[in-house]
């Protein structure tokens, strides 16, 4: 019967992502305790911003950009203004090493 | 029951019979579906970790507006922001960013005082002496003990000592990170004396700091004071999947969803309707007819979810969501393991239902119920 093996699937799968739910609930519990840690290191160094995108100030520290410009100073880089986003970016960009 | 059974099981051989053509949809179904559950996973993660992390930052960091850009800070608005009642402290900050022409990397400068000194085990850094954080230590191939030269503005090369290394665990902190004594990193960037790169404000009580933010403004109105709470804000607007960055990622796969349904919905093959007009004809009833489709719909549908859920899960939790890497990384040459603490609540996996399963299921039933209705003879001759 078909549907027997369809159900034996589904109810395969579905144990599958609730184990996997479970794990990720103790790994949570497991993660909360270092990230409780690294919140000292936060406080110590006067941390504002996560250290995700490095490519420029104001993805650096989104938090700390301009008031009057979130998105600045990088044609083609995500862009609040509508200009920016479709000005491209400068060859001698692209290339750091030719950068003085 | 055993009806329903039967439709199923003869919903299941209708599956069978246009196997390969099935197996495709399921494929690229679950596809979308893993794709956008990703995307969902990671940013509520992202947000969840920044959220948590972030709580600990400074209540109030105080920075100079001159000529409509940042400016550096008199050190001497500490004593004016620390007669503000409330306050019990205000310090200055001394940071940077450090393009290093070798990697083609941008660095985070920060100084540090003796009392924040964030290594266990030592007390104090030397003045020649940096920490630096673990993308850092990759990407220029340093260990403790090695040298990390960076240009000053004067085009003299400095060389620092590396007293450590950040763990990657701390990498979504301190990736980037190079952290100097305070007094050196104003001799290595030129920061004049009596003058700091923004001032950290702290509040007794937390309910005030708006307050005194507002009054700090009204004090030194040169000034702009960022809160903690605009700080978690920006990063929850962030890492929202409605908005920013992350909707960009998402409108993608999720219009690719709705072409996929709305190609569904505009009408059933000749076969398919042919099938409908026979079993019509031989004295299936229209809620039968329509009940056969709803178990083919969720058949697929509930497959492609569970799939494309459990391998999104595997991907951004398990594996450190390897395929949005370098859509979320852009041009930084530095880029944190994505080592992130798996958060997952009911109503994402609700969101990714409705944004999925519902629209496929409609989309499916909605062309058969018209076909069921009509003359089964009319189906089978058109």
């Amino acid at each position: 019967m078909k549907y027997r093996r369809f159900l034996i699937l589904l109810i395969t799968e579905s144990l599958i992502l609730l184990g996997l739910l479970l794990w990720g609930h103790y790994r949570g519990q497991t993660e909360f305790v270092r990230l409780t840690g690294l919140k000292d290191l936060v406080t110590s160094l006067m941390l504002t911003d996560l250290s995700i995108w490095t490519e420029a100030r104001y993805t650096r520290h989104p938090s700390q950009t301009d008031l009057f410009s979130a998105f600045q100073d990088c044609p083609g880089c995500l862009e609040h203004f509508p200009s920016g986003s479709i000005v491209s970016v400068p060859p001698h960009l692209r290339r750091p090493e030719e950068i003085p | 029951m055993r009806r329903h059974l039967f439709i199923l099981e003869f919903a299941l051989s209708g599956l069978c019979r246009r196997r390969y053509k099935n197996l495709a949809l399921l494929v690229a179904y679950s596809l979308l579906i893993f794709i956008i559950s990703s995307i969902l996973f990671l940013t509520h993660a992202l947000k969840r970790e920044a959220e948590l992390l972030l709580q600990s930052s400074p209540e109030i960091t105080v920075q100079r507006l001159m000529a409509g850009r940042h400016a550096l800070v008199p050190v001497d608005w500490v004593d004016t922001i620390v007669s503000i009642p409330g306050v019990i402290d205000a310090s200055p900050r001394y940071w940077g960013y450090y393009y290093d022409p070798f990697t083609g990397a941008n660095f985070t400068v920060l100084g540090v005082r003796s009392s924040e000194f964030p290594l266990k085990g030592r007390e104090d850094l030397d003045p020649e002496d940096c920490l630096i954080g673990s993308g850092v230590s990759e990407t220029g191939l340093l260990r403790t003990g090695d040298s990390l030269v960076m240009v000053d503005p004067e085009g003299i090369a400095r060389p620092f000592r590396v007293a450590g290394v950040f763990s990657t665990s701390s990498s979504i902190l301190t990736n980037d990170l190079v952290v100097l004594k305070e007094e050196t990193i104003k001799r290595f960037f030129q920061i004049p004396e009596g003058y700091a790169v923004d001032l950290v404000v702290r509040v007794a009580n937390p309910s005030e700091i708006d307050t005194i933010a507002k009054k700090i403004k009204e004090k030194i109105p040169s000034s702009r004071p960022i809160t903690r709470t605009e700080i978690l804000r920006t990063y929850e607007s962030l890492f929202d999947w409605r908005s920013g960055m992350v909707l960009s990622m998402f409108i993608g796969a999720l219009l690719a969803f709705f072409i996929f349904a709305w190609d569904k919905a505009t009408g059933l093959s000749a076969e398919e309707r042919r099938e409908i007009g026979v079993l019509k004809a031989i004295g299936w009833d229209s809620s039968d007819i329509m009940e056969m489709k709803f178990w083919e719909g969720l058949v697929l549908s509930s497959l492609a979810y569970l799939t494309g859920t459990i391998t999104g899960f595997v991907h951004v939790f398990m594996l450190g969501a390897p395929l949005l890497e370098s859509a979320l990384k852009g041009w930084s040459v530095l880029f944190p393991s994505l080592k992130l603490r798996p958060v997952i609540e009911v109503y994402q996996l609700m969101v990714l239902l409705f944004l999925t399963v519902v629209p496929y299921m409609a989309a499916t039933i909605a062309p058969s119920w018209k076909a069921a209705m009509t003359d089964p003879e009319e189906v089978i001759r058109s």
